[in-house]
């Protein structure tokens, strides 16, 4: 069993990793985080300034699934830089930071200021931010914007980059595509999902924010087609996959799918060894099926039987109404 | 903070409340008052996060020693799925999380303000406070008697306490914020500590800063993970130096806050409210014109 994987020349000792967000400040877990074939960390979003977050309550429990708006809340980079991801790096675990910004400077400041950081391996561009040069609409509305953002990092940082995308609709492998061309070394493919709750009882919206980002198993679905889009149109670009990942066989689709590496989430908000767990169920799966590294099954999703139209095809008819 | 997998010893219900007691020696070594348990929730249900109850007994010693008492009432899926569990089962319980409650040096005379459920940490507070010699008072809220929460280990434990029902069903009708300032003048109270729904934290911060008196409170907010990691339960604090506020999490950073500090207006205040009907000034629109 190689627990390696190797994403175009970025090697990393696990194919499952901590996703964005879902870490703290690295010091919370202490003992409780099991770090066992866990293949690195994504940490919370840094901006260049400190960011104090969305109002209260930022929460809510939804079916399958975790509404949420944190709003960015962080120390700054510079803070950052100085102490967390210290901290993140003394526990000898690669770690890819995420970053965002309101502008194209921003991105940059924020890219820079990671120069020679210790243990980062990778940098994740957070793109579901207001734009704040434009209209304030996020990011990813707009693809160009993306690659333009994509493209400012990967040109100013000094290891790989990874654009962070939402399960678009219609433009999502144009928007991947125009990342890559821009400069971005990978995709880490879905962001958590807007979304909405309400408390009835109280006539009020669930967040203080109104809106947020919806994760866990409810969007895993939506993970899956996205990843498998993209992956069909552009294999040679590695994906990590991220959504709704509960165990190693929910780890299993995503690679199925196209992913070449795994981002644990949610379930890291369950269960301090969360990544672990997906990471022992992978190997139990892989193994099960007489295979040796997640590669084996990486994008290996059979076609569908002849004769099934897409969704779509034919206009909605029959087969009848197709002829 | 340890993680058990902790047997139920049991589970039963007082009026409106349940009470678990669990077998989780670890966590009960180093249990205070102030301080919550997370409990995951079962596999393969659409509620995945895990429940978060503050601590209503921890024992150390005796016939009872390495067993934790934790109390709720049934809202939704989790605590519904939660009152099922019969003894002998097993729960993933992490704890104990969070800053405990401070006790005082000099000053003696404590007067606790629960309100609900909050009289489950309260009640553990009391008993702190007594084996260190001080005097306690209690002043227990709930909307009715079925939600007066084990009124005679509340008697057990204090020099004096006064329940407050919203129906009148049980000691004075009222709430205990009317309640508070007779208290205070009563017990000679030199420290309150409070635990409850946000409101009645609020009108106990309130009251102390007018009266200079210190004070200390348990907070809830709805927590995503509980042990610090996610940054949703936050609670706008001001700083000490007073150079600004910080978001802190109310898991790990609290639940224990000094209420003089906490920025209420914008911690409660945050939350847009949807109305039932249109708010002044927005046009009705009829399906056809008159």
């Amino acid at each position: 069993m190689s627990p390696q994987v190797d994403l175009n020349g970025l090697v990393l000792p696990g194919a499952v990793l901590v996703a964005s967000g879902c870490f703290g400040s690295g010091r919370e877990l202490g003992p409780l985080f099991d770090r066992s074939g866990v293949g690195g960390v994504v940490s919370r979003t840094v901006t260049a300034a400190p960011r104090k977050g969305a109002p209260s309550p930022r929460a809510a429990e939804t079916p399958s699934g975790l509404l949420s708006m944190v709003g960015l809340q962080n120390p700054g980079v510079d803070a950052f830089v100085a102490d967390d991801l210290l901290h993140m790096a003394s526990m000898s675990l690669p770690v890819i930071v995420s970053v965002a910004g309101g502008s194209l400077e921003e991105y940059v400041r924020v890219t820079a200021a990671l120069d020679g950081a210790p243990g980062v391996v990778a940098l994740e561009v957070y793109l579901a931010g207001p734009d704040e040069e434009l209209d304030g609409q996020p990011f990813t509305a707009r693809p160009e914007r993306c690659a333009e953002v994509t493209g400012a990092v990967a040109r100013r940082a000094q290891v790989p980059v990874f654009a962070k995308l939402p399960a678009l609709q219609v433009g999502l492998v144009e928007a991947a595509g125009a990342c890559v061309r821009a400069g971005a070394h990978g995709l880490t493919m879905i962001d958590g999902v807007p979304g909405m709750a309400v408390n009835a009882d109280e006539l009020a919206p669930a967040l203080g924010s109104v809106q947020g980002y919806l994760s866990g198993p409810a969007v895993r679905p939506l993970a899956l087609r996205a990843i498998h889009q993209v992956a069909n149109a552009m294999p040679e670009v590695p994906i990590m996959g991220v959504g709704g990942v509960w165990t190693g066989s929910d780890a299993a689709e995503l690679l199925l799918a196209g992913a070449w590496a795994i981002q644990v989430g949610t379930a890291m908000l369950v269960d301090p060894a969360g990544a672990a767990r997906v990471a022992s169920g992978l190997v139990g799966y892989l193994r099960g099926k007489g295979l040796t590294s997640p590669a084996d099954i990486r994008g290996r999703l059979r076609a569908p039987a002849a004769g099934i139209p897409p969704p779509g095809a034919a206009g909605g008819a029959g087969p009848e109404g197709a002829r | 903070m340890k993680r058990a997998r902790a047997e139920i010893l049991s589970n039963r219900s007082y009026g409106a409340y349940h009470s678990v007691t669990i077998v989780a020696p670890e966590i009960a070594e180093s249990a205070r008052p102030g301080q919550f348990l997370s409990v995951a929730m079962p596999d393969g249900r659409e509620f995945l996060l895990r429940r978060h109850f503050s601590i209503h007994q921890s024992s150390r010693r005796g016939g009872w020693a390495g067993t934790l008492e934790f109390t709720f009432e049934q809202h939704g899926h989790g605590t519904a799925w939660l009152a099922n569990q019969r003894a002998h089962s097993f729960l993933d319980v992490l704890g104990p999380i969070g800053n405990p409650f401070a006790y005082p040096r000099r000053l003696t005379n404590c007067l606790l303000v629960a309100e609900g459920h909050g009289a489950g940490s309260l009640y553990f507070l009391a008993q702190e406070l007594r084996a260190r010699g001080k005097r306690v008072d209690l002043l227990v809220g709930a909307q009715d008697l079925e939600h007066v929460f084990k009124p005679i280990e509340g008697k057990r434990l204090s020099q004096t306490v006064a329940f407050m029902t919203a129906d009148g069903s049980m000691g004075e009708r009222g709430s205990v914020l009317d309640a508070l300032p007779g208290i205070v003048e009563q017990t000679g109270a030199q420290v309150l500590y409070a635990a409850g729904p946000k409101d009645t934290l609020r009108g106990v911060a309130e009251f102390c800063a007018g009266r200079g008196l210190p004070a200390q409170i348990a907070v809830e907010e709805r927590m995503g993970c509980g042990y610090g990691l996610c940054y949703t339960c936050t609670v706008p604090v001001a700083r000490k130096d007073g150079s600004g506020y910080d978001s802190l999490r109310a898991c790990v950073d609290g639940p224990v806050f000094n209420p003089a500090r906490v920025l209420w207006d914008q911690w409660l205040g945050a939350r847009p409210q949807m109305l039932p009907t249109p708010p002044e000034g927005f046009p009705v629109v009829r399906a056809w014109p008159d």
